[in-house]
Parts: structure tokens; C-alpha cells; sequence
């Protein structure tokens, strides 16, 4: 199973973005193989409107089937939840201590946007 | 004929020249408030009711019985109002432009417009002004196919006086496109000599005629009137930074009723856009 963590950062010690949308990138991280990939989200970083949908559309393509972030805004969350991805919430520093909270079972799965959009 | 009022910045002065523009005039005109996200021409000028109308835009209704999931209208759309990943539709009304492209992308003939309402028109008479306002529903995001249809009443048998919202985006395109003249209201400071730059370099980009009100002169510096002076732009009026025009317009009254002497400048700067818009041909 692929986790898609907001960052950053480029390699694992990288910072754990709070905000999934606007996340300058997302590291994708193979549970069963252990290794990485990066995907950059300059097309949503860029868009006017709809960064969140851009992202999750991004995330959706990936094959990612969890996310873990600081924020999800109510578009982006309509849109993971309709492909079935998953939402874990962290406030870790940075992507390893996420993905060891969530190895370990310790983050919470959200279960609604937990951020206003700034559009509607 | 259309003059339309705009700024980069905002709070220099669209609707203070626009209401005594059309005051001042002294005869049948339409003012049009296209500020549509706060109209405030209508806390001058108060009149009689004409009419009040419904505005409305098309968005894509999905019929999910027709629906196959192929994801076509969510690759045409580059809005993101209608994303399919492998599942029904899902449309976010508010980012769409109403443009009918997933309708017609869609190979099943799933996808139907419904119209949606995004604010209304209501429309007054004060005396000689007929004051057509725009006001955007709370909520409602995107205001341009409101600004044009507040245009789309514009009278052919008069003067037609735009008051633009601020900025240099979409709205404001909107807002001064076709029209004959723009009047680019500034104040002299760093603000509006920054967001004044912009405002030029968007009605050049657009090609249309215009000049510039400097408002309250005697404030600021002078950059903005070298600026001017350096890209050839003529200055229309300047109005100096006067304490009873504001105390005017806190009671919502127009400068050129409160202080008469005002308004041979208003007219000047009428007769000088109508001489410029004549002289081109317009």
C-alpha cells in the first residue's frame, strides 16, 4: 500500500506540510517495499481556484490510498473520500515521525474537512 | 457612448467620480454599478424602484443512471468544477465558468446545464440618472457573468457611466470591455502609484483610450504625476485632498451637490473624455 505524505522537504527527514492543497510536494511511500517517491504539486501551488481538487486529483492518480496531512479543506476531502483514500491527520515535524505515528497506529482518520475552504 | 471608471488600487475615488460624473452631467444618463461584490452607488443615489432581476449561470447537472464513470468531463474541465476519478462525477458549482464543455464532451449525454443563481439586478431612478446595480449572493465566488450582464443593459440612446470594481482581474476586464473611455482614478502615493502601473499596463494590453484622476491631491509625493508625465498619460482632473468632500460623502451625498463649485471640474472631465472618444472616431 502507497502513503501520500504532504512535505516539504525531498527525503523522508523532510518537514511534514500542514496544508494538503497548497503542499509543495507529496512524498509517496511504499509500505510493503520501503522506498519513495516524490510528486510535485506545482500545478495546484499555481492554481487560482481549486488547489485542493488539483492535489487530490494528483493523489488519486498516484494510487495512494492514504494521506497523511496537517489540513484537509472540504473540496480536496470530497474528492479523496469519493476515490476511497483514507485521511490521517499528524502534527509531526517531519514525514518519518508521521509515517512511524502511523505504522504504530497512533494518527487519527479524519472524517470531514477540517479546514474552511477559501472560495465558498 | 460608455466611460468607464476603474482603479488598480482600491478606495481612490471610482464611485466619488462616477456619481458626480453622472450629477453633473445634468441630463439623461445610466450609471452602472458593476462594483458587484459591494455596490455602494445606491447609498448617493437613492431613487424609485424600476425592477429587480434574477441572475442566473448554466452548470453541469450529472444524470448518474447515464453516467459510466469514463472521466472525460472531468479531463476537459480545466477548472476542476467537475472531477470524475473513476467514480460519478463530482461537480463544484462554484468554480465552474459555465462554459457547457463536459456536457458536451460526455459520450453517454449524462451531463445537463441547470441554471443556478448568483446575485440579481435591480435597477432605480433618481431624477435624470437611471442607476442599474449589480450585487453578487453572498457565497457566490465568481463575479464576471454578473458584471456582464449588469453591461448587457446598457442604453444605446445614452451616456453610459461604468463604475468599475478595483483591481486589474477578471472582474474588472469584465467591467470596462467595450467600453469607449476609461478613467483611471489614482491617489498620489506609493500605493496607488504601484497599483496605478498596473492599471495602465492592463488597459494598454486591452487597447482601449483612457486617461487619469489624481484624488486628493496633496497627499503623498509626486510620483505619481511624473509617472504620468513620463508615459505620456494625460491627466485629467486633479482634485485636492478636501475635508468637506469626505464629510460629504459620509452623509452620502455627491461632492458636486455639497460643493457647487465642484462641478465645473466634473464637466470638464466629462467634456474632455466625449472630446477624446469623438476625436478617435468613436
Amino acid at each position: 500500500m502507497k502513503i501520500a505524505f504532504t512535505t516539504t522537504g525531498e527525503k523522508l527527514d523532510g518537514a511534514l506540510e500542514s496544508r494538503f492543497g497548497r503542499a509543495p510536494r507529496f512524498l509517496l511511500y511504499d509500505l510493503e517495499k520501503e522506498t519513495f517517491d516524490l510528486i510535485d504539486n506545482q500545478q495546484a501551488l499555481n492554481a487560482p481556484r481549486g488547489a485542493g481538487i488539483q492535489a487530490a486529483d494528483t493523489i488519486v492518480r498516484s494510487g495512494a490510498k492514504v494521506v497523511v496531512t496537517g489540513h484537509c479543506g472540504p473540496k480536496a476531502f470530497q474528492v479523496l473520500r469519493a476515490a476511497g483514500i483514507s485521511v490521517y491527520h499528524s502534527d509531526a515535524a517531519t514525514v518519518a515521525e508521521a509515517l512511524s505515528e502511523f505504522r504504530s497506529g497512533g494518527l487519527s482518520l479524519v472524517e470531514s474537512a477540517d479546514v474552511e475552504g477559501h472560495w465558498a | 457612448m460608455i466611460v468607464a471608471v476603474a482603479s488598480g488600487k482600491g478606495g481612490t475615488g471610482k464611485t466619488t467620480v462616477s456619481i458626480n460624473l453622472a450629477v453633473a452631467l445634468g441630463s439623461e444618463v445610466q450609471l452602472l454599478d458593476c462594483d458587484v461584490e459591494e455596490p455602494n452607488v445606491s447609498l448617493f443615489l437613492s431613487g424609485s424602484l424600476d425592477s429587480v432581476e434574477v441572475v442566473t449561470t448554466k452548470v453541469p447537472e450529472v444524470d448518474e443512471t447515464l453516467c459510466d464513470a469514463c472521466g472525460e468531463c472531468g479531463l476537459f474541465c480545466r477548472f476542476h468544477a467537475i472531477v470524475s476519478l473513476e467514480t460519478k462525477p463530482l461537480v463544484f458549482p462554484e468554480l465552474c465558468h459555465a462554459c457547457g464543455g463536459c456536457s458536451l464532451v460526455c459520450p453517454r449525454q449524462a451531463i445537463r446545464e441547470v441554471e443556478r443563481r448568483i446575485g440579481d439586478i435591480e435597477t432605480t431612478r433618481c431624477g435624470e440618472i437611471s442607476v442599474v446595480r449589480g450585487q453578487l449572493d453572498v457565497g457566490v465566488a465568481m463575479s464576471p457573468p454578473l458584471i456582464r450582464a449588469v453591461k448587457a443593459r446598457s442604453r444605446k440612446d445614452a451616456l453610459v457611466i461604468v463604475d468599475a470594481p478595483p483591481g486589474v482581474s477578471c472582474p474588472v476586464i469584465a467591467a470596462i470591455s467595450g467600453a469607449d473611455y476609461v478613467i483611471l482614478v489614482t491617489e498620489p502615493t506609493p500605493f496607488g502609484l504601484n497599483d496605478l502601473a498596473l492599471a495602465v499596463a492592463m488597459v494598454r494590453e486591452i487597447k482601449l483610450p483612457f486617461g487619469v484622476v489624481i484624488n486628493r491631491v496633496g497627499i503623498g509625493d509626486d510620483r505619481v504625476h511624473r509617472f504620468c508625465q513620463e508615459n505620456d498619460i494625460p491627466v485629467l482632473l486633479e482634485l485636492p485632498d478636501d475635508r468637506r468632500v469626505a464629510e460629504a460623502y459620509s452623509k452620502g451625498i455627491a461632492a458636486v451637490k455639497a460643493l457647487p463649485q465642484y462641478r465645473k471640474h466634473f464637466q470638464h472631465l466629462l467634456d474632455t473624455c466625449l472630446e477624446t472618444i469623438r476625436g478617435s472616431g468613436g
